[in-house]
């Protein structure tokens, strides 16, 4: 529905190309992967894979959080915590389907229940050994912990910072209770040692693959959705909330719903991020949930450029390839550059990169108009129609 | 049950005899019936201030009113309490004789049909002048609607038709960050009307406006006039007296003095604190 | 068995550190190595318990030291010449340590050497001689604390020794602490009921868990004539203890509130009065503690006569550097970004990022050993409460920079100009103030504050470069809680918090109790969006 409304709103040719590389890497890297030999010059090796599939969960790990934060201007410093519970939700179905393999052979228990003396599973596990449950409640649990915070937290008008301070707090509080052995989702280990998903063995290079492409799916389908809200009336409205909410409310509308539905959108999303995240790495435990996780991705989104789509994609993408690069030869140096990064960024680069490049674009072509128009009217006048602003 | 229907049968529940002569109370029911606005005795106060003192005010319907006075005198502090910003510690507010104001929040008041233009004009810079007037048109407010709304042609036309009203044709397509202050008043005052509202409550709408500015604000506001209630705050004397209409000076949180511009200006109190001598 | 050893080691160990006081004012003793002698000279346990008995008639309670490796079968004799040693270690070869001060004197083969075995009866001996030479020490604190150790054991074989000690006790606590640990003998003895009534009075009297657990003991083995008393003494006790355990979690609860209102109180400037979301106030934290590491570092290689004074030294230079620290922020970062809180949360986050990365790589990433001098060591007892010292100056501190940060910013002109500056800075900068000056001052104040803080945390947590990160949700929660911008709400909120987390634990844990805490904070705000203390009316909005 919201496609075809986008369709009809007219699509940006940014956005096609962007969901056009989307796709195209999504298929081709696993296929030169599994299709070409090792030693063939385009082959791409396994961990690059593993790699990349990592990036995409959060490329739109981060453009969940661009949703509310440059669209609807809510600075959410807890989005790790949302990946995180989509991720243990994959996690907790990947746990049932070891069934008996585990070291204590259990069918039923995973092993560190069975390490803990349990005697039964807990109810909060039921269901997830069927993957159908399982996928729902990636969506379900975090879209149910962004409403109910987001529903008090709006609906009170909690704003800036408060707002950004309160989801610190969540994902903090988050973070400590997953570390208790008996909350039962496996304490300070967290889940892992996973076998199959949906029968396919996670470690087969064809499984790889195909959470590879998955990832990419995933992807193109948050940037179609968030470049189709964007276009539509809500959209506006949502950057009406960002720039002036109280006049949104003297106008009728009541920003805190369109704050509550971005939010549980965007808590969706980075749930499904983060449940395809954990098969591709093999563990969750309660480190994502830490709040520097979630700090970082908001300085993925800002380098990116945050209230552009492809923006957050191009940052996640960026500097968690710096991530990796620095730390593979200079580990210590890697904080002074996220560090640096988060200062240089907001300083000199407050729109991002793409925001500025976009900019830098509009600044270019206006300055190609007025110099055509000091040639002569004519010419502007028969030469092509300037583009509506976008 | 609506608020409405409660206060219509009040008068069924006091039984009150037929033909008889109207009761005290009865008689400020039937008064407040007839206005559009109808503020009774309400006081607020902030921290120990009264900002608001047993303020009585009432706006008939499709009538224009100008209220002055000096700083501090409560004009924002009442604009507040209409539009359910702020809540009186007592005292009656109602809209159309029959809504209690004071049971709503500020969207509910809104669609109701009271629109109101802040001191300060509030636009929203990120959008163009014709996606500010579109999201202020009047029509559903529920996000899903908003998600899968369409723009047909009768929107088109009246954001063309509002455009022409308030002179920003040219600007359709600027954005609302580019335009000059007096612009931006007329572009709130254009998402007023989108809104189609029963009453305006029109905050300062000349400050920092060219007089030629001015009186074609004068002139747009007396037009919006013919077809709703207006509230206009404002302290350009030349402007309230361009307007025409009934005057209410406010002084200290209450009604200082009420009537028409001349009356107004030579009340020997209205010199005394606000006009000066 | 295991009783009898940890009573004697228990004995030891308060005997050892007082005795050490006391060995170098008497010289070495022949008398006591004679009779230390005896214990491997003699054969059969008969003549072991005599050859004991001779060491406690020479009075020395240096012979203590002997008596409890003797139990523990440490002693041995020497073969070719039949001196006695206290031997450690195990193999083939063992270290032989001097039975009365217990240095290495050299090491023999374990086939040269043999044990002097005892069995449980020579163990009793060895226990009461402990007893008795402990108990009749000169020293009253020396007896004191074997009564103690009387008390936390009580035991009916040591009734003989607990009496003999009451005949010649003069010191009148001594005798309280003997009269105890005489009752909570009895109770465990056979002796007839009027007196064990008489002996759950006093341990009634005497109170705290100690008693509670040797009240129920007794009441397992007790017949009915007795099981009443019993049962009005545990519930007189257990009253008591009710009202002590409060004390003691509103103790508990202060403390941790002090602490938080340490690493809270310099956000409170910042934050509360400034507005400036410092994200890298923690980090302002951990600069002082790193402070107070090197002067403690500095202090112990070159001048180890001031090492107590580091502390005090370390205050001035923590806030100096993290004041410095600060200073540079405000003007290299934040200065750009006022008006943006977003932006600078992220931008303070950067910094503390870098901040905590340059610490890790100057003194590594794992903690440093800041040692508490010695007034704030050890602890005291009120009554039922254990109050640690450094826990007590903790609090007094932080009250101490709170009063004192109240009157900067009340009664001083840099606070007067700062709290211009906040309110309206167009105002103050007409009224020929300097604002940026202002500005840099304040943030610089605030996180010199922080820095004295970590002086204190730095008594109490592992000084790691991670310092930080865990004060400063907690510090956040505490400002926003309280109220911004009012010093009064920081402190409220403080304590209020600590003693709200500590009665919480009991119940739900210590882990469980921070998250209701957490839980309850944010629930909190959204019902007062501006805290506990906040302003209201028409000044908010704008």
């Amino acid at each position: 529905m919201i496609v075809g409304h986008l369709l009809r709103g007219g699509l940006n040719r940014w956005i096609v190309l962007s969901l056009a590389i989307i796709l195209t890497i999504g298929v081709a890297i696993p296929a030169l992967n599994l299709l070409l030999p090792w030693n063939h010059p385009l082959h791409v090796p396994t961990y690059i894979v593993a790699l990349f599939g990592k990036y995409l969960c959060y490329a739109l790990l981060a453009l969940s959080l661009d949703l509310v934060w440059g669209y609807v201007g809510i600075l959410s410093l807890g989005h790790g915590a949302f990946f995180a519970l989509g991720g243990y939700a994959m996690g907790m179905y990947l746990m049932r389907q070891i069934g008996s393999r585990g070291v204590y052979g259990d069918p039923i228990l995973p092993d560190f229940m069975v390490f803990l003396n349990w005697k039964e599973l807990p109810w909060f596990w039921y269901g997830f050994d069927q993957f159908w449950f399982a996928a729902l409640m990636v969506m379900i649990v975090p879209g149910l912990l962004a409403f109910v915070f987001g529903w008090f937290a709006f609906r009170s008008r909690v704003t800036g910072v408060y707002l950004s301070i309160i989801t610190q707090a969540m994902t903090y509080a988050l973070m400590l209770a997953f570390f208790r052995n008996n909350m039962g989702f496996g304490g300070n280990n967290g889940l892992t040692d996973f076998k199959d998903i949906l029968g396919f063995s996670v470690q087969a290079g064809e499984t790889r693959g195909a959470l590879f492409f998955a990832s990419a799916i995933a992807l193109a389908l948050g940037v179609l959705f968030v470049s189709a809200l964007g276009a539509s009336r809500y959209g506006k409205l949502m950057i009406a909330v960002r720039d002036a909410e109280a006049r949104t409310r003297f106008i009728g509308y009541r920003p805190e719903y369109v704050k509550l539905f971005a939010f549980v959108a965007s808590a969706v999303m980075a749930g499904i991020a983060g449940a395809l995240y954990v098969p591709q790495v093999g563990i969750i435990n309660p480190g994502e949930f830490a709040p520097a996780n979630s700090i970082e991705v908001v300085v993925w989104t800002a380098v990116g450029g945050r209230g552009t789509i492809i923006g957050p994609i191009i940052g996640a993408i960026l500097v968690n390839a710096g991530k990796s690069w620095l730390t593979g030869f200079a580990p210590e140096f890697w904080l002074f550059a996220l560090g640096g990064l988060f200062v240089a960024v907001t300083l000199f680069l407050p729109k991002g990169i793409v925001g500025t490049a976009i900019d830098g674009w509009d600044g270019l072509r206006r300055m190609r108009e007025s110099r055509r128009r000091e040639r002569g009217e004519d010419e502007t006048m028969t030469g092509h129609q300037p583009e509506a602003a976008e | 049950m609506t608020e409405a229907a409660m206060i219509e049968e009040r008068p069924v529940l006091e039984q009150a005899p037929p033909h008889a002569v109207l009761t005290e109370d009865e008689a400020q029911e039937k008064r407040r019936r007839e206005t559009i606005l109808y503020l009774d005795g309400v006081s607020v106060s902030f921290d120990g201030f009264k900002a608001i003192n047993n303020l009585s005010f009432l706006l008939g319907k499709g009538e224009m009113r100008a209220i002055i006075g000096p700083n501090g005198a409560g004009k924002t502090t009442m604009m507040d309490i209409i539009t359910g910003k702020t809540r009186p510690d007592e005292g009656e507010v109602f809209f159309d004789g029959a809504v209690d104001l004071t049971k709503h929040d500020e969207p509910a008041i809104a669609t109701m049909g009271i629109g109101r233009k802040f001191q300060k004009p509030t636009v929203f810079e990120g959008h163009t002048v014709e996606d500010n007037l579109a999201l202020a048109l009047s029509g559903s407010r529920s996000i899903f609607a908003s998600i899968f709304h369409h723009r047909d042609a009768e929107e088109e036309n009246r954001i063309t038709e509002i455009l022409e009203t308030t002179r920003l044709s040219h600007l359709r397509h600027s954005s609302a960050a580019n335009l000059s202050h007096g612009q931006k008043q007329w572009l709130e005052i254009g998402m007023l009307l989108a809104q189609d509202p029963k009453v305006l409550l029109v905050d300062e709408p000349v400050a920092g406006m060219t007089d030629a500015e001015t009186a074609e604000t004068a002139r747009l506001l007396r037009d919006i006039a013919k077809d709703h209630s207006v509230v206009v705050v404002e302290h350009d004397m030349g402007f309230v007296r361009d307007l025409g209409v009934k005057v209410t000076c406010l002084h200290e949180g209450s009604v200082l003095s009420e009537g028409s511009i001349d009356h107004v200006s030579s009340d020997p109190k209205v010199v005394e604190v606000y006009l000066g001598r | 068995m295991v009783l009898i050893r940890t009573i004697i080691a228990a004995l030891f160990i308060v005997f050892s550190a007082l005795a050490a006081q006391t060995a170098s004012a008497q010289d070495d003793d022949p008398a006591l190595r004679q009779a230390i002698a005896g214990l491997g000279a003699e054969k059969g346990y008969s003549k072991l318990r005599k050859a004991i008995g001779i060491v406690v008639e020479t009075g020395d309670p240096r012979g203590a030291r002997v008596l409890d490796a003797l139990s523990e079968g440490d002693v041995y004799r020497r073969e070719t010449d039949g001196a006695v040693f206290i031997v450690s270690g195990r193999g083939k070869q063992l270290t032989l340590l001097d039975p009365v001060t217990g240095d290495e004197t050299g090491t023999a083969a374990k086939s040269d050497l043999k044990k002097v075995r005892v069995n449980n009866s020579v163990r009793r001996s060895v226990r009461e001689a402990i007893g008795a030479l402990t108990l009749g020490a000169k020293d009253p604190g020396v007896r004191m604390s074997a009564a103690r150790t009387m008390i936390d054991n009580p035991d009916p074989d040591s009734l003989d020794a607990i009496d003999t000690a009451l005949d010649k006790e003069t010191d009148a606590d001594v005798r309280d602490a003997l009269q105890q640990a005489r009752a909570g003998a009895i109770i465990l003895s056979d002796r007839d009921v009027s007196e064990k009534v008489s002996a759950i009075e006093t341990i009634r009297d005497m109170g705290g868990q100690q008693a509670l657990s040797l009240l129920v003991r007794a009441r397992s083995g007790a017949g009915a004539e007795m099981r009443e008393a019993t049962d009005a003494a545990i519930a007189s006790v257990r009253k008591r203890l009710q009202y002590w355990s409060l004390g003691q979690n509103v103790w508990y609860g202060l403390s941790l509130g002090s602490v938080l209102l340490l690493a809270a109180i310099g956000l409170a400037i910042t934050f509360g009065v400034m507005g400036v979301i410092n994200m890298a106030h923690g980090e302002m934290v951990m600069l002082g503690a790193y402070t107070t590491f090197m002067v403690q570092e500095i202090m112990r290689t070159s001048f180890p006569g001031l090492l107590d004074w580091s502390l005090p030294i370390a205050l001035p230079l923590a806030f100096l550097v993290a004041g410095a620290v600060g200073f540079a922020m405000e003007r290299g970062v934040i200065r750009f970004l006022y008006g943006r809180p977003l932006e600078t949360l992220l931008a303070t986050w950067g910094v503390s990022l870098i901040l905590q990365q340059t610490v890790r790589t100057i003194f590594g990433p794992t903690n440093r050993e800041v040692s508490n001098p010695s007034y704030m060591s050890g602890a005291f007892q009120l009554g039922e409460l254990s109050i640690t010292w450094n826990r007590l100056w903790i609090v007094v501190f932080a009250l101490v920079v709170f009063g004192v940060l109240l009157y900067a910013m009340n009664r001083t002109s840099l606070g007067l100009k700062m709290r211009a500056v906040t309110q309206n800075r167009r105002m103050a900068a007409a009224m020929g103030i300097r604002t940026p000056w202002v500005d840099a001052l304040t943030f610089a104040l605030g996180s010199g504050i922080a820095g004295i803080a970590g002086v204190a945390l730095s008594q109490i947590d592992n000084v790691s470069p991670n310092l930080g990160q865990g004060y400063i949700i907690d510090s956040f929660m505490v400002v926003v809680f309280g109220g911004v911008g009012n010093l009064w709400g920081t402190l409220i909120g403080a304590l209020s918090l600590g003693v709200a987390n500590k009665f919480l634990e009991p119940f739900a844990g210590a882990v469980l109790g921070k998250i209701f805490v957490l839980v309850f904070i944010i629930l909190f705000i959204q019902k007062r969006p501006r805290g506990l203390f906040a302003l209201k009316g028409r000044a908010v909005e704008t």
